[in-house]
């Protein structure tokens, strides 16, 4: 008797979302970096197209960060002081594709910088390096309804991904981000309804829904991976079974919780770097478009194994 | 797959004899269907009816049993393709593939190395499950190496050779211990079946293509070969992935009995790193029996723990026992740090305290297993439950002063919580790894 293969049939489609503009695009990026788009689950590639790879952003930030890791800083170290320097260093040793940077200065609790600063800061990175940006605030929702506005229009038609939206605040920042031609990242705790909800609420103030990336909110190998893992999982079943409210790609900030874990900080550099690597791998398989990471070997190996997904 | 009530009333006599108990035949199906009752209360089923009936009901995965003793793991008898469908069962085997073509001496080192990798993570112990020993060199090497091998480890075995006499000779020696043989293969299905059968042993059965491994499988059924594990060889991560998902798809929509068996996967590559990222995939992705070559424990580490992840329940978190813990020599002096019952949240609290050399007390409140800012969200860890917990705990028993410390992340609620329990609040730091250097402030 032949074998007849159970194959799934999906109406879905994962909406693309594309970061950076390019000269004939009206920014100044030397390319542009599109992802999600998929139309099956993670590779499986007999079942629909997947027509983008995951990809992997380099984290840096406009402060030296306090509590990386000495296996972080015996990288980063030298570089900390100056975030141009930094994101150089990526693009040129590390070959960054796209660059996230951290306006953790900001909070008050932090550098307490200025709007202008920080809006400062990213006219000359966009300067500096041609790869496209993410850019995230610092997490104090005041603060960033100050500077997330002036950093939109400080790069003004780059078409920057940046966040973060929640169900708490969002207006502001879709009011900037569709002002001046960005993407944005609709945070949600760990839940799939908040996460529909949110892009409801962004999607009825007029920026589309082919604008937003989802950050699920991770937890780490060990962490609470398996909550993100399986919100994942069944966001993606529901957006391909036709849910457009929840189909957008996800951003993981796979790094910041990979380095918080005990393992990595404690276990030395070689348990470090694979609980980055293997926290990243559970969540590509789950449905990970962007990932956010430290560590360059953790990423040199991830972008490798992306590769070797690819390969047919 | 289940079956129907319906489907089981057409197997049945339908005479409404009501010898069974029930009213009607139909009655009867209806519970069957429910495992309520058991099919030997139908005097008048006919052996056909009844070995359909049976069949139907065993689970559409087979549970397979390697190894013997202490030692014994089992997997299969998965039911779903999501793991917050329900959850996923049996966590998959994790083994390492050792050579007979090594020295001695790097054989009996791998083996001590393999032997302790065993880690505790949240109050449970995280152990790999086998070792396999694969023929390289000569036949008789193969059983030297095994007679080296066998007596220094308890894990569980396996047996990877291509050579049928070889394998004889090595389970004629290994006699009880029920090992994992690799493999049969349309080549030599006959005598490694022969094997399997007389030894009464788990078989992989190996064809790189879905429709041939099933039509072996079911050829090995048939010889009286019923405990078995699939393989379908070196591919490129997103074929071995189609795969997995194909033989989990198969066995569980469309009862595919054939395929419905564990599957095995061997990754070996030099970089630990990439070894670690393929094998991850395969532990999240349906993987019965996941072989590596690595046995550095960072890796291990990383692969056992990601396995606990992808097989805790979704509905029933890990969790400890709600109460009032101490920690060291404790006082009625000694600080009492309030967090959650969450596996997780407790025992890096516990971690923590331990690392401090300060004797200090946990209070693990109730919040059906919910992390501290997920149990605050959810109103599971509000001043009320709080102070519930201080008195049902009776911490003023425990401790002279009035004083706790709650975790950075619900600094919020202090004032409330003081104004609820009566306790003064100290807001400590917001993640675990900041608690020695505050306690010794304290």
């Amino acid at each position: 008797m032949a074998t007849q293969l159970a194959k799934q049939n999906w109406s879905g489609k994962i909406s693309t979302l594309t970061i950076g503009a390019t000269k004939e695009q009206g920014g100044t990026r030397a390319h542009a970096v599109e992802i999600g788009g998929e139309e099956s689950l993670p590779f499986l590639f007999p079942e629909g197209a997947i027509p983008n790879k995951p990809r992997i952003a380099f984290e840096i930030w406009d402060v030296p960060p306090k509590d990386w890791t000495e296996e972080l800083v015996r990288h980063y170290g030298k570089v900390f002081l100056d975030p141009l320097e930094w994101a150089q260093m990526c693009v040129k040793d590390y070959k960054a594709e796209l660059l996230c940077l951290r306006l953790q200065g900001a909070h008050p609790d932090c550098a307490d910088r200025s709007a202008d600063k920080e809006a400062q800061l990213v006219g000359r990175l966009l300067k500096e390096v041609d790869v496209p940006l993410i850019i995230c605030g610092c997490a104090d929702d005041t603060k960033d309804n100050l500077v997330l506005p002036a950093v939109c229009e400080a790069a003004k038609a780059e078409r920057c991904l940046i966040g973060s939206a929640s169900q708490d605040n969002y207006k502001t920042l879709v009011a900037s981000v569709m002002a001046d031609g960005h993407n944005i990242i609709a945070e949600s705790p760990i839940d799939i309804n908040i996460a529909k909800q949110l892009n409801i609420l962004i999607s009825d103030m007029g920026l589309h829904l082919e604008r937003i990336a989802i950050n699920p909110t991770i937890g780490a190998l060990g962490y609470g991976l398996e909550y993100a893992y399986s919100i994942m999982e069944r966001s993606r079943l529901a957006a391909l079974s036709g849910d457009k409210t929840v189909a957008s790609p996800f951003i993981c900030f796979v790094g910041q919780e990979a380095w918080r874990a005990k393992e990595a900080r404690e276990f030395g550099p070689q348990q470090g770097i694979i609980w980055e690597a293997v926290t990243a791998t559970a969540l590509i398989q789950a449905g990970a478009d962007l990932l956010v990471m430290r560590h360059p070997e953790a990423v040199k190996k991830v972008d490798r194994y992306i590769e070797e997904l690819f390969r047919r | 797959m289940a079956i129907s009530g319906l489907d089981i009333y057409k197997l049945l006599p339908k005479t409404n004899c009501r010898e069974c108990g029930f009213a009607t035949c139909l009655a009867f199906a209806m519970q069957l269907a429910k495992k309520a009752v058991s099919l030997t209360s139908c005097p008048y089923l006919t052996e056909s009816s009844r070995r359909a009936l049976e069949a139907a009901a065993l689970p559409p995965i087979k549970l397979i049993s390697i190894g013997e003793g202490e030692t014994r793991f089992e997997v299969g008898n998965e039911t779903v393709m999501f793991r917050h469908e329900e959850k996923f069962h049996r966590p998959c085997g994790i083994g390492f593939i050792i050579d007979d073509a090594l020295s001695d001496s790097e054989i009996l080192q791998r083996l001590e190395k393999i032997n302790k990798l065993r880690f505790e993570r949240v109050g449970q112990e995280l152990k790999v499950n086998l070792v396999a020993l694969r023929q390289k060199a000569q036949h008789k090497r193969f059983i030297e190496a095994l007679k080296l091998f066998s007596g220094k480890t308890n894990l569980a075995l396996a047996l990877m050779s291509d050579e049928p006499a070889a394998l004889k000779e090595a389970l004629l020696f290994l006699k009880r211990r029920r090992p994992l043989v690799y493999r049969a293969t349309a080549d030599n299905l006959a005598e490694v079946s022969r094997l399997a059968a007389e030894f009464k042993t788990p078989l992989v059965v190996s064809a790189a293509d879905l429709e041939e491994l099933s039509k072996l499988s079911a050829e090995l059924t048939d010889m009286g070969v019923a405990d078995l594990v699939l393989d379908t060889g070196d591919k490129p991560v997103s074929q071995k992935l189609w795969d997995l998902t194909q033989i989990r798809r198969q066995a569980l929509q469309k009862s595919n009995r054939s395929l419905g068996y564990p599957v095995l996967v061997r990754v070996e590559k030099d970089d630990p790193y990439e070894e670690a990222i393929e094998a991850a995939t395969y532990i999240a992705k349906y993987a019965g029996i996941v072989l590596v070559k690595g046995i550095e424990s960072y890796e291990a580490l990383s692969l056992l723990t990601l396995r606990q992840n992808i097989y805790t329940d979704p509905q029933k978190p890990l969790q400890v026992e709600p109460k009032l813990y101490s920690v060291g020599q404790v006082s009625d002096k000694s600080p009492v740090l309030v967090t959650t019952n969450f596996s997780l949240s407790y025992y890096t609290v516990l971690g923590e305290v331990e690392a401090s050399k300060i004797p200090s007390y946990i209070l693990s409140v109730d919040t059906e297993g919910m992390s501290v800012l997920t149990a605050w969200a959810a109103e599971k860890f509000t001043p009320e439950k709080i102070s519930e917990s201080i008195n049902k705990c009776a911490l003023k028993d425990a401790v002279a002063h009035k004083k706790i410390i709650i975790p950075g992340y619900v600094a919020v609620i202090s004032g409330e919580l003081e104004d609820a329990s009566g306790w003064e609040v100290t807001v400590g730091p917001k993640e675990a790894a900041g608690l020695p250097s505050f306690l010794k402030k304290l």
